[in-house]
C-alpha cells in the first residue's frame, strides 16, 4: 500500500504543479485543438489552381479554346502571359509561376493534322503544345503531368482527338522527379526553424532562471544590445547547419546546387535573423525553459506542415495560405528552393526577402520593447 | 555630511501585499548601512526599489543625486549590485566572468587588465582564475561576486544577503573587505538577517513586514531599546518560559544555554524586584540579573515577537 501512496503523492504533486503553470496548461489544450483544425483543413495533396503562365504564340480561336479547357480542369490558374520563351523561363526561375503552357504559332495546323491522322488511323502525331514545369516539387509536377493527355473534345465536337499525348511536358530542375531534390532545401528551413527559435528562446529564459538576468539588468547594458549580442553567435551556428545540410544533400542525395554560394548564404542569413528574432519574442513571454520549448513547438508544427515543405502551398485553402504567409519558414522555403534548385537570386525573390527583413526589424523592436530592464 | 540615498514615503505593493510601507531612508556617503529583518520583511524589495529594478507605487527616491525612476540608466554606471543568488555564470571561469562584467561596463584594454589583476589579488582568487565558477566553494563564489560588483569602482554598493551561504571565517574576511571599500569612500548598503553582521554596520534599519521599526547606530539602538534584559537561570526553563510569556509586560523569553533571556518592558522600573514579586513564577530561588542588551534583543523588541 505504501507504494501506491508514494506514487499517488508524486502524481498529485505533478498535477498541482501543472495546473499552476498556466501557459503549459494552455498549451496542453491549445496544441491539439488548433493544430488539428489547422491541419485537418490544410493538408491536401490534391493540388488545385497551380499558378501558371501562358505563352500563346498562336493567338487564335483554337488556342483560346484550349486555354479555357485547361482552366476548366482547375488544375492550373493562368496568372501571367508572356511574349517570349525567355520571359516564361525567367518567370519559373523567379518562382512566380510553377509551369508555363506554350501554344505554338502553328497550333491550328497541328490540330488539323491530328484530326486527319485520327481519320486515317495514323496515330503518330505532334503534340499541340508544351508545358514547361518547375519539376522540383514532385506533387505539383505530377498534377501538371496529369494534363499531358487531357482529351480536348471542345476542338472537334463529336469527333474526339486520338489518344494522347496532347502536350509535351518538359520538367525543369528535377527531370528525374526525385523527392530528395525538393526535400533537402526544405529540410534546411525546418531544421533552422527548430534550432534557431529554440536556442534563442531558451537563451534569455535561462539567464532569468539562473538569476543572472537580475545582475545584467542592473548594468548599463541596453535591451537592444542584449538582444543583438544574444543572437549573433547563433547566426554562425545556423550557417554551420546550412553547410552540413546542403553539403550532405549534395554528396549523399545528389541534390543539384545551381545557385551561387553568396546568394545561398545571404538568403539563409535573412531567415536565421528572422527565426532568431522570433525566438527572442518567445523568450520575453516564456518564464521557464519548458514554456519556451512548448511555444517553439507551437510554431514549429505549422512551419513543417503549412510552409510548403511537405504539402504544396497551392493545395491549401485560402485561410491556411494566410497563416502560411505569416510564417518566416514559408518565405525561406520559397527562396532557398529558388536559389538552390533554380539558380534564382535574391533580386528575383524580392518579396520574400522583404518579408524576412521586415519580420526581423519589427520582431526585434517588439522583443526590445517587451523586454523591460525592470522586474515589475 | 553628504547623502548617498534619500528616500521618503516609499510604498511598494505586490497585489494585496504591501512589501514596503511608507519607508523613509537617509544614508550618508561612505557608510555601511544595514537592513536587518527576517525573511519576507521587505529587504530585497527595498534594494530593488533603490537600484531602479522595481518602481515604487508612491514616494520619492534620490540615489547619488539622481532621482528614480527617471535617471535609472545614469545610475546604473555608478552602482554595484550583488544579488542573493550571486549571479555568476557557472560555465565561465573566474577570469572570464570578470572580463565579461568589465566589458559590459565598458572597461577595456589596459584598465580592464589591471582592474582584474587587482581584484583577483584583493579577493585571493589568483590561483583559481582559470577554474569554472561552478566548482568554487561558497566563500570563493561570494568573493568573485563582490569582485564583479565592484569592478567598475561604483560609488554605491548594494549587497543582498551576501553572507547567507558562507562559513563564519569567510564572513569575517568578507566584512573586512567591506570596511576597506567603505574606507575608500564607497557607500555600502547590505541586507542581512544575521545579528552579528548587523552589529558591524555603521547604521542600520530594522525592517518587519515592510515597515521600518528602528533606525540608528547599533549602539544607539541598544541604548534606546524599549526593554530591559534579565537573565534567569536554574532548572525547568522550558516550563518557566511558558509561564513568563503569559505576562503582558514580558515581551519575550528565549533560552540561551542554561539561562533564559527575558525582555521586560521599560515601563517597569525595577525589573528584578518586579519579577520576584510575581508569585506565580516562583522565582525566589533563582539567579536573576540585568544584562547588557544585544542587537537581537533590539530586534525582538522592535519587531514584536518574531521567531528568528
Amino acid at each position: 500500500m505504501s507504494i501506491i501512496s508514494r506514487i499517488s503523492a508524486i502524481t498529485f504533486k505533478e498535477f498541482k504543479q501543472l495546473s499552476r503553470d498556466r501557459l503549459t496548461f494552455g498549451m496542453v489544450v491549445m496544441i491539439p485543438l488548433i493544430q488539428l483544425l489547422l491541419f485537418g483543413y490544410a493538408i491536401n495533396t490534391n493540388v488545385r489552381n497551380i499558378p501558371a503562365g501562358l505563352l500563346d504564340e498562336a493567338q487564335t480561336f483554337q488556342s483560346r479554346s484550349i486555354t479555357q479547357a485547361i482552366l476548366a480542369t482547375q488544375v492550373v490558374d493562368f496568372t501571367v502571359s508572356y511574349q517570349s520563351v525567355k520571359a516564361a523561363e525567367q518567370s519559373i526561375t523567379d518562382g512566380e509561376v510553377r509551369a508555363v503552357l506554350i501554344l505554338p504559332r502553328d497550333l491550328d495546323q497541328r490540330i488539323v493534322a491530328t484530326q486527319n491522322n485520327g481519320a486515317t488511323g495514323d496515330l503518330t502525331r505532334q503534340a499541340l503544345g508544351q508545358w514547361i514545369v518547375d519539376g522540383s516539387d514532385t506533387i505539383v509536377a505530377g498534377a501538371i503531368r496529369s494534363l499531358r493527355s487531357m482529351p480536348l473534345n471542345e476542338l472537334s465536337p463529336g469527333n474526339a482527338l486520338p489518344p494522347p499525348p496532347t502536350f509535351e511536358v518538359a520538367l525543369y530542375f528535377n527531370p528525374e522527379q526525385r523527392t530528395a531534390v525538393n526535400i533537402v532545401p526544405g529540410l534546411l528551413a525546418i531544421i533552422l526553424t527548430m534550432t534557431m527559435i529554440l536556442f534563442t528562446s531558451t537563451a534569455i529564459v535561462r539567464e532569468r532562471e539562473r538569476g543572472n538576468l537580475e545582475l545584467l539588468i542592473t548594468t548599463p547594458v541596453h535591451s537592444l544590445e542584449l538582444m543583438l549580442g544574444k543572437i549573433i553567435p547563433y547566426i554562425l551556428i545556423g550557417l554551420i547547419q546550412m553547410t552540413i545540410i546542403l553539403g550532405l544533400g549534395r554528396l549523399v542525395f545528389n541534390v543539384p546546387i545551381i545557385g551561387e554560394l553568396t546568394q545561398i548564404v545571404l538568403v539563409t542569413m535573412l531567415f536565421i535573423a528572422a527565426s532568431l528574432t522570433l525566438g527572442l519574442i518567445i523568450s520575453t513571454i516564456a518564464q521557464t525553459q519548458l514554456q519556451a520549448m512548448q511555444m517553439t513547438v507551437f510554431i514549429l508544427l505549422p512551419s513543417i506542415l503549412l510552409s510548403g515543405f511537405m504539402f504544396p502551398y497551392e493545395g491549401m485553402p485560402k485561410a491556411a495560405q494566410w497563416i502560411s504567409e505569416a510564417l518566416p519558414t514559408t518565405h525561406f522555403i520559397r527562396m532557398i528552393r529558388g536559389v538552390v534548385l533554380r539558380g534564382a537570386s535574391i533580386q528575383n525573390l524580392q518579396n520574400d526577402a522583404l518579408f524576412l527583413i521586415l519580420f526581423t526589424v519589427i520582431g526585434l523592436l517588439i522583443a526590445t520593447m517587451k523586454f523591460k530592464k525592470r522586474l515589475d | 555630511m553628504e547623502i548617498a540615498i534619500q528616500a521618503s514615503g516609499l510604498i511598494r505593493k505586490f497585489g494585496s501585499l504591501t512589501a514596503v510601507d511608507k519607508l523613509d531612508l537617509q544614508i550618508t556617503k561612505g557608510s555601511i548601512y544595514g537592513f536587518l529583518g527576517p525573511n519576507g520583511s521587505g529587504k530585497t524589495t527595498c534594494i530593488r526599489l533603490l537600484t531602479g529594478l522595481l518602481s515604487a507605487n508612491a514616494g520619492t527616491i534620490e540615489v547619488l543625486g539622481l532621482s528614480l525612476p527617471g535617471e535609472t540608466e545614469k545610475l546604473r554606471r555608478l552602482i554595484g549590485y550583488m544579488t542573493q543568488k550571486f549571479s555568476l555564470y557557472d560555465d565561465l571561469t573566474i577570469e572570464e566572468n570578470l572580463r565579461f562584467i568589465a566589458k559590459i561596463y565598458g572597461i577595456n584594454g589596459h584598465r580592464q587588465k589591471s582592474r582584474i589583476e587587482n581584484l583577483l589579488s584583493v579577493y585571493s582568487l589568483e590561483e583559481k582564475r582559470r577554474q569554472l565558477a561552478r566548482s568554487l566553494s561558497g566563500g570563493q563564489k561570494q568573493r568573485l561576486a563582490l569582485a564583479a560588483a565592484t569592478i567598475h569602482e561604483p560609488q554605491l554598493l548594494f549587497l543582498d544577503e551576501p553572507t547567507s551561504a558562507v562559513d563564519p571565517e569567510n564572513r569575517r574576511d568578507f566584512w573586512e573587505k567591506l570596511f576597506d571599500l567603505s574606507d575608500s569612500g564607497t557607500t555600502v548598503l547590505v541586507s542581512t538577517h544575521y545579528m552579528d553582521e548587523a552589529e558591524r554596520c555603521h547604521r542600520l534599519a530594522i525592517l518587519a513586514n515592510g515597515v521600518k521599526r528602528a533606525d540608528g547606530t547599533p549602539q544607539e539602538l541598544m541604548e534606546s531599546m524599549d526593554a530591559t534584559v534579565v537573565e534567569i537561570s536554574g532548572d525547568g526553563l522550558r516550563q518557566l518560559k511558558q509561564a513568563l510569556i503569559q505576562n503582558p509586560d514580558i515581551i519575550s523569553a528565549a533560552q540561551q544555554g542554561v539561562r533564559l533571556r527575558t525582555l521586560i518592558r521599560k515601563s517597569i522600573s525595577d525589573p528584578v524586584t518586579w519579577l520576584q514579586q510575581q508569585a506565580e513564577l516562583k522565582l525566589q530561588n533563582r539567579d536573576l540579573r540585568v544584562v547588557r542588551p544585544s542587537l537581537e534583543d533590539v530586534f525582538v523588541t522592535s519587531t514584536g515577537n518574531f521567531l528568528l
